[in-house]
């Protein structure tokens, strides 16, 4: 039987892009490559070295004292001193907005690396063993989807207490269950392909099909996941601490910041402003990046 | 090739009354190119050919030799970009479809010219049922009414040999077979009377079996609605058993044309010949089957000289120098082989 | 078709019951005597005694659950620590609110997001497409909150165009619908757009020209319904997005809904009134989801038979 390679997807003659095989060592080389040639992925890219950059050296580069309270200089407009401004403390902007970057940075991958992890781990078990497994695990997962995340992240924040590191607690609990799923239907339908059937046959131990077969698999899908991830986990910060449910003052957590600033919209609006901004430009890089991804690893993907 | 639109002008347009055998569309130096990122794919390289009113021509070849191309080219459907028709002239009873609008364009599919596709489970829109397909057709070219156009596409169900159409008009196609899916879709293309129906790989998708009836209710309906097809294939077999003449394709171009006795009699292009070689044959027990060496080329990298030269027995030096042109072997029997060099 | 609809009724059933076990035991075992919080400091322990067990905070978790599960279903989901009142009244004079800025941030939504996302296919590879998909990039991008307050900076203080926050005229209702409903249209026009082109792809589409359907005819009638399929599923999530996001919408524009009863309930740590909202949060999603998978149904005929 002839395949219907010839029309309409693609162009005659030519081979047509296969579906590509598992993870080798050459996949992060083609990853890369397939990254720097998308535009708005390598924007997002570099976007996110500096954003890292900034978080770890930030006592280097912050022009002052982001917790130096100066009452002599509350609410400066953006000037060559204060290129951001000052706060109702005095305090400058810009450095409050540079430390913040730390709160973000591992608030982005923290929780979202825990909940990836135990996403994946009972996807797995669910896709591989089925049964009352899977029926338990999926269960589980479909309860916690039914919930506005934002609203579980607060019960459990009303909990465990407002601070930051219960945000972590709370993200992660919130955040697995998607994952799980996406996990569980890549197993399932790895499950039905020749190697892993083979590789049982021939007596593989179950732990080993997992974590030699069905887990590299989902790798790619893994990484799309958590590149998008991230910044879902940073809006989620942001969101409960403007909510006045997660870093408590005076940490330089942008969404807090964004928060005390909104008292003084109409009189000093960049208090409320500029850390939002950041936000977004966090958040918009990270977004780019994980378009691109997806764009690039959009082969190994289709299982 | 000879230039029929002068004739064609001259007669008047009363469709499919008009004598058969007469040259009803004329394809000349067709090239359908495609830009990719690496590089241009010339898809269809200088097609010529002609469809007889009344007739079955065949075009045949292995996947990927632009076949489907060449028929959507005559559509204009070629999804673009990337594909382009870049040069040639495709006319229809005196009328050069690549210089209409598109609205005029709009006249002719589905209406004058019609076409069926090799995968039934996929060219039949899941979301509606497959009466109101067969209807849009109807009711878009012969600006019938909804319940005219019902009764119609009941009789075309009825001619296609749909059991209980009353009951399977309404149904969504994915309640049918695929045999039945694709009497549908034979429904819907010959519903506005066609002139020219192009079938690309319409038994391909099916059972063996339910291969021979349709290829069977195909031949039928061409003979009493007297239209021409063309019938794209890889499958000798099928064009043995109801095409009139053939044109087998390779890489892009037409290596061979011949009527269809004459070309299964004396083929001579060593392409065609290998394709009748490797066809199964009925009495012939415990010999291997034949196989042409080697794979269809890549169109990006097309070998010097004759593109089929690096797969051919009987290849020579200059073979892999010069492509040679389309020769006349006498009668309308042409080959695009050195070897039948004047 | 109504069998499809029972099964999915009944399936949601558990997972309603498992929301109000995870949130009835992650607020019941948290650390603080509610009684002590009620009531004014320096009260005889033995009122305190009292009070607590008419309120049967002294009996085991599983009995306070089911009298919970009971008291609910027959509407009573106790009396706010704070306010002194039946929540299930504070939420019914809530809900209204709620659902009015979610049906306005929705028709927003789907009114900019879905011809957004066609007018970024049909003008491919051009300015329309590109501002189509910049405005939904941002719309996925940015904080709810640093919107609301940036249109509040814009449009209320500089240009005094619309009122800053308040509910008591359909004006007050533009700027929250417009800052909750960005996410929505921004993901509806994303997902527009890739189904649309996917579905341009099809064989069916293919048929649908041949047949001699001009190209718009053809995106009208063969293609945009069936690119609604993903989009109708990502209309359930936006349920849920809505209700999440209305709850900063509220908070930022004073809007007296049920996201605001919720936060406000946090910060007093008024537990029954902050349990009834998530629930009753969490219910609306679900029925959200259950619309959605039958609207699905109704569209591709292919999941009833199923």
């Amino acid at each position: 039987m002839e395949p219907k390679a010839d029309m309409p997807s693609g162009p005659p003659g030519v081979p047509a892009r296969k579906e590509k095989e598992p993870v080798t060592e050459s996949f992060w080389r083609e990853l890369l490559y397939s990254i720097k040639q998308n535009r708005s992925a390598s924007l997002g890219g570099i976007g996110l070295l500096l954003f890292v950059a900034a978080a770890i050296f930030a006592p280097y580069i912050s022009p002052h004292d982001p917790y130096l309270v100066n009452l002599n200089a509350q609410f400066h407009r953006p000037s060559p001193e204060y290129p951001l401004g000052t706060d109702m403390y005095g305090r400058d902007i810009l450095s409050r907005i540079i430390h913040g970057s730390r709160i973000s940075l591992v608030i982005g991958l923290v929780p979202t690396a825990i909940s990836m992890a135990i996403g994946t781990i009972l996807g797995l078990l669910a896709g591989f063993y089925g049964g009352r497994t899977d029926s338990a695990i999926m269960r589980s997962a479909d309860i916690v989807m039914a919930f506005p995340s934002l609203l579980l992240a607060m019960v459990v924040m009303y909990t465990l207490g407002a601070s930051l590191l219960n945000i972590f607690i709370a993200l992660s609990l919130v955040g697995w269950a998607g994952i799980a799923r996406v996990v569980r239907a890549q197993t399932l339908s790895l499950k039905e392909k020749e190697f892993i059937e083979a590789a049982r046959a021939i007596g593989v131990k179950n732990r080993v099909v997992i974590a030699r077969h069905l887990f590299p698999n989902c790798v790619p899908s893994l990484l799309v996941l958590f590149t998008l991830g991230i910044p879902g986990a940073i809006l989620s910060e942001a969101s409960l601490s403007f909510l006045g449910v997660g870093a408590q003052p005076p940490t330089p957590s942008w969404g807090l910041m964004v928060s005390t600033g909104k008292e003084f919209l109409s009189v000093a609006p960049w208090v409320a402003i500029t850390p939002g901004i950041a936000i977004l430009l966090v958040v918009l890089a990270f977004n780019f990046l994980g378009d691109g991804l997806r764009d690039a690893l959009d082969p190994y993907m289709k299982h | 090739m000879p230039d029929d639109s002068m004739t064609a002008q001259k007669a008047d347009s009363t469709g499919n009354q008009r004598p058969e055998g007469e040259v009803m569309l004329t394809v000349a130096g067709l090239k359908t190119y495609f830009s990719t990122r690496q590089g241009v794919i010339p898809a269809v390289d200088d097609i010529s050919l002609e469809v007889r009113r009344g007739k079955i021509l065949g075009l045949v070849g292995e996947s990927g030799c632009g076949k489907s191309i060449t028929a959507l080219s005559i559509l204009r459907l070629v999804p673009s970009p990337p594909g382009k028709i870049i040069a040639g002239r495709v006319v229809l009873d005196g009328k050069n479809l690549l210089e209409l609008t598109e609205k005029e364009m709009g006249h002719i599919r589905g209406n004058e010219i019609s076409m069926i596709f090799q995968e039934p489970m996929t060219s039949l829109n899941p979301v509606y049922t497959v009466g109101k397909q067969v209807m849009e057709a109807l009711i878009l070219h012969q600006k019938l009414s909804k319940a005219q156009a019902r009764e119609k596409a009941l009789a075309m169900f009825n001619l296609v040999g749909i059991p209980e159409p009353e009951k399977r008009i309404d149904v969504y196609p994915h309640q049918l077979s695929g045999g039945l899916r694709q009497r549908v879709m034979i429904a819907m293309a010959l519903s506005c009377r066609p002139k020219l129906l192009i079938a690309d790989e319409p038994t391909t998708a099916l059972d063996v079996t339910v291969q021979a009836q349709i290829l069977r209710l195909m031949k039928e309906l061409q003979e009493e609605l007297n239209s021409a097809i063309i019938l794209i294939t890889h499958d000798l077999g099928v064009v043995a058993e109801i095409c009139d003449d053939v044109n087998v394709m390779y890489a892009g171009r037409i290596v061979e044309h011949a009527d269809v006795y004459e070309l299964f009699d004396r083929a001579l292009h060593p392409y065609t010949a290998g394709l009748l070689k490797s066809l199964p044959k009925m009495y012939q027990e415990n010999e291997r089957l034949y196989n042409i060496v080697g794979m269809v080329p890549n169109l990006l990298q097309l070998p010097k000289g004759c593109r089929f030269h690096p797969r051919c027995e009987s290849a020579r030096a200059i073979c892999r120098e010069a492509e040679p042109a389309l020769f006349e072997t006498g009668g309308s029997h042409l080959v695009r082989c050195w070897k039948y060099k004047g | 078709m109504g069998r499809f609809v029972l099964n999915r009724l009944l399936g949601s059933v558990p997972i309603l019951l498992g929301v109000i076990l995870i949130i009835f035991v992650l607020l019941n075992v948290v650390p603080g005597d509610p009684v002590a919080l009620m009531m004014a400091e320096h009260i005889d322990p033995d009122v305190v005694a009292r009070v607590r067990a008419e309120m049967h905070l002294d009996d085991p978790l599983y009995v306070r659950f089911g009298r919970f599960v009971w008291d609910a279903l027959h509407g009573d989901f106790g009396v706010s620590y704070k306010m002194n009142r039946p929540v299930a009244t504070l939420l019914m004079d809530a809900f209204p609110n709620t659902l009015l800025l979610a049906v306005a941030a929705a028709l927003f939504s789907w009114l900019v997001g879905i011809p957004a996302g066609i007018l970024s296919v049909v003008k491919k590879n051009s300015f329309p497409d590109y501002f189509s998909m910049g405005f939904a990039l941002l719309g996925v991008s940015m904080p709810v909150f640093w919107a609301g307050l940036l249109m509040q900076y814009i449009f209320a203080f500089q240009l005094g165009w619309l009122p800053v926050s308040g509910f008591n005229s359909p004006l007050c209702l533009i700027m929250p619908a417009v800052v909750l409903g960005w996410s929505s249209a921004g993901m509806i026009a994303r997902l527009t757009r890739s189904s649309l082109l996917e579905v341009m792809g099809n064989d069916y589409i293919r048929t649908a020209r041949a047949k001699g359907l001009t190209a718009v005819s053809v995106l009208v009638n063969h293609a945009l319904k069936n690119s609604f399929l993903p989009v109708v599923t990502v209309m359930a999530i936006q349920v849920a997005s809505l209700l999440s996001g209305a709850v900063i919408t509220e908070t930022i524009f004073s809007i007296p809904g049920i996201g605001r009863i919720a936060v406000n309930a946090i910060q007093a740590r008024d537990m029954p009134l902050l349990q009834a909202s998530v629930i009753f949060t969490t219910l609306l999603v679900i029925i959200g989801n259950l619309a959605a998978d039958i609207m699905y149904s109704i569209l591709d005929p292919r999941i009833k038979s199923k």
